[in-house]
């Protein structure tokens, strides 16, 4: 039966996660393609699990989730496949889990990238967030771990962190599954267009380099009209990244 | 086509020397101050957004706690402490639930099967294959392994989801260093205390191709799931036996713990083995984050252990048991000549046995059991039955009272073995070929034959060595 949206349920997410079916693995059919990104120890899989019902072995040691792990849930009638990456502490460098992490992220395309962080060590953290975000503008921030940031007396004011990102974000408690029905909500809306979000660009770069990217992140708009990340390519290309000089070839990014 | 790759391949031309002349005007420090901007991002996003109530209180406790766990001083017997707690608490938890279940399985249901059996009319061979081979051996495996993996491997879990592990590694790491191996062989080392496959796709973490082989090479020394019990059975049995019964679970304990050192022991040996020749090279550095402590969500982590560790574990074992039952039986009541099969084998490898302080029936037991180590003992058990023809489970001779350990130990000694055979058992349960599914994962992780071949036949060979240099030399001393 068809509801009338001016249901005041309707808009309610409590109301809305009754929805929610955990798929497993059954990641066949989907409409969305959802990655789950991070650092190392954030809780990543346990994300992952709170949202497949998969029970994906979870460990507080860095480095648990080697390969990426697939899984799928299903809300409102959209399926939704995710994507667990492999933790990474930055996405410049060379080591099989950054390219795992960094492949997927910019080859894969997925529709929404959730970024897990840890609240009580935020500031180490976004160092990997910023990176994500010149990639994609098109991710939700899961701060997660809000419980021991709270022991450690640490307060976030999610309200400013979410407009400085220019992305949602999204507080958790993903053990206790504290959150997640605001996450899920939230990953729903910016799949369906419902929340635009800004793109973020590092700020304090000095000058004569800023002013590179800019030539060069101008150039391969003009010849990529498509590509909406042009000036995370012009960073890679300045680094001499040879993978990206392929994908280009290949058409892989365009 | 052909036009519109020549056109594209021109586009991305001019983009690349574009790029290579602007990296050439920007110098080589465009890594470093990409980095450093980043920061500087982030520490202005943070100063606008986060609030430290009490700035002091941060972290102190977990602080604390790293400064003793992972001090010079306190390390080492904190962790074998903690490992000492876990045994124990696996060896005084274990024994009785495994006579209750012996009980269950060995006394009871196996004469009703039987009786049910004959009473439908089944000929005496499928009766005996079916019943005394495949269900006995798939009853065996439940009462001798389950009871143990259900109490050691939650508690496993509980001290990896609490944040131990990473300060293993914390400890360890000057003595990987030291045998030219990377330090986060640790963490593999202690995933192979879990199982030896789960550490052996760990060493993925491992950047180093040379060093994750060292890892992958290595990583059998780690006793696994399947053999915990092994070691915790027989320890009980045959080395608390030798002295007074208020020291015995202590001893046993003692032994136990041994055998685990003995086996990062010859981890660190072989590490630096293979890094001082096949494998020379660097060390490489990394960084290790110490994770704060979590408490573990007990009844979830106990939860999920139990079903997804010990029960698939459990279910591997019942799998791989009921052939090798069914393999068991046919060997031992398939006669050639005036002799069954089996006898044939376990005569013929007695000699050697001997030569290992082993006999053949262990030695036939560990070809049985290739595919999992947890189907060991209640092999040998089952051989030890059918050969010396003792009867196991009902009827005269060996009763099963909820004393399971002490029944268990009768069946044995019938078999003929000392504390000589218990405690060469031991080593060479840590000191044999890896399971198949650990050398097919090995194979699958490495795609090399050669590797494969070479992790999968050291550790038998040490096993082989160490065996017997024990046998003669207690042989000569006692």
């Amino acid at each position: 039966m068809e509801s009338k949206a001016n249901n005041t349920c309707d808009n309610c997410i409590h109301f809305n996660v009754g929805e929610l079916k955990k798929l497993g693995i059954k990641t066949a059919n989907f409409d969305f393609v959802v990655a789950l990104a991070g650092n190392p120890n954030t809780g990543k899989s346990t994300v992952f699990n709170a949202l497949t019902g998969l029970r994906q072995h979870t460990g507080n040691w860095p480095g648990k989730t080697v390969t990426r792990a697939e899984g799928a849930f299903e809300y409102q009638q959209q399926k939704f496949k995710l994507i667990d990456l492999p933790g990474t502490y930055s996405l410049l460098s060379t080591s099989n889990d950054e390219e795992v992490a960094r492949n997927f992220i910019l080859f894969g395309k997925p529709t929404v990238t959730v970024i897990v962080v840890d609240a009580s060590r935020l500031e180490r953290n976004l160092n990997l967030v910023l990176q994500i975000l010149e990639i994609t503008s098109s991710a939700v921030l899961c701060l997660n771990l809000m419980d021991e940031a709270g022991r450690n007396n640490i307060k976030i004011d999610t309200r400013t962190l979410s407009k400085d990102l220019g992305i949602p974000v999204i507080p958790t408690v993903a053990r206790s599954q504290n959150g997640i029905p605001e996450l899920i909500q939230t990953i729903s809306e910016l799949a369906n267009g419902k929340i635009k979000c800004k793109r973020y660009n590092i700020k304090n770069i000095p000058n004569n380099i800023e002013k590179s990217v800019q030539v060069l992140s101008e150039e391969i708009e003009k010849e990529y009209p498509n590509i909406s990340n042009s000036r995370w390519i012009a960073f890679r290309l300045l680094e001499g990244d040879t993978q990206i000089i392929e994908a280009l070839e290949n058409g892989e990014i365009a | 086509m052909e036009k519109l790759r020549k056109m594209n391949r021109k586009r991305i031309n001019r983009i690349i020397s574009l790029s290579e002349e602007l990296r050439w005007k920007i110098g080589d420090d465009f890594h470093d101050n990409l980095t450093e901007s980043i920061y500087a991002d982030a520490s202005k996003i943070v100063e606008d957004s986060v609030t430290y109530t009490n700035k002091k209180s941060r972290f102190r406790l977990d602080v604390n706690i790293d400064k003793i766990v992972t001090s010079k001083i306190w390390g080492f017997p904190i962790m074998l402490f903690i490992l000492g707690v876990v045994l124990w608490l696996t060896i005084i938890g274990a024994n009785y639930p495994s006579g209750l279940l012996s009980e269950l399985l060995l006394d009871i249901t196996h004469p009703i099967l039987k009786n049910f059996g004959e009473s439908v009319g089944l000929p005496w061979w499928l009766n005996g294959f079916l019943f005394d081979g495949v269900y006995l051996a798939v009853a065996w495996v439940i009462a001798v392994m389950l009871p143990p993996m259900a109490i050691f491997f939650p508690l496993f879990t509980l001290l990896e989801d609490f944040g131990y592990l990473p300060r293993v590694a914390f400890n360890m790491d000057t003595m990987f260093k030291k045998s030219g191996a990377h330090g986060k062989q640790a963490l593999t080392m202690t995933m192979g205390f879990g199982c030896n496959a789960a550490g052996v796709i760990a060493t993925r973490i491992i950047d180093s191709p040379r060093e994750r082989l060292i890892a992958i090479i290595t990583n059998n020394f780690s006793l696994c799931n399947g053999r915990w019990p092994t070691q915790i059975l027989l320890a009980t049995i045959f080395i608390g036996a030798v002295v007074p019964e208020s020291y015995s679970s202590f001893v046993s304990l003692s032994a136990v713990i041994g055998i685990a050192v003995l086996g990062i022991f010859f981890m660190f040996f072989f590490s630096w083995a293979l890094s001082k020749t096949m494998l020379k090279g660097e060390v490489s550095t990394f960084n290790l984050e110490l994770p704060p402590y979590r408490r573990p969500v007990f009844w979830k982590t106990i939860y999920t252990s139990l079903i997804d560790r010990t029960l698939i574990v459990l279910w591997r074992a019942i799998v791989f048991a009921a052939p090798a039952g069914a393999v068991i039986w046919l060997i031992s009541n398939i006669d050639v000549g005036n002799e069954s099969i089996a006898s044939w084998i376990i005569h013929a490898l007695d000699g050697f046995g001997f030569l290992l302080g082993l006999n053949g029936v262990i030695l036939l037991a560990y070809i049985v059991a290739i595919p999992a180590n947890e189907i060991v003992i209640p092999t040998i058990l089952m051989l030890t039955i059918m050969v010396t023809g003792i009867s196991g489970g009902e009827g005269a001779g060996v009763m099963f009272e909820l004393d399971s350990f002490n029944a268990m130990g009768d069946i044995l000694k019938e078999g003929g073995w000392t504390l000589l055979t218990a405690v060469n058992v031991m080593l060479f349960s840590l000191l044999h070929n890896p399971c198949s599914t650990t050398i097919y994962t090995i194979y699958k992780e490495t795609r090399s034959v050669k590797w494969t071949v070479v992790a999968s036949v050291l550790p038998v060979i040490v096993g082989l060595i160490v065996t017997f240099l024990v046998a003669q030399i207690w042989r000569i001393l006692l």
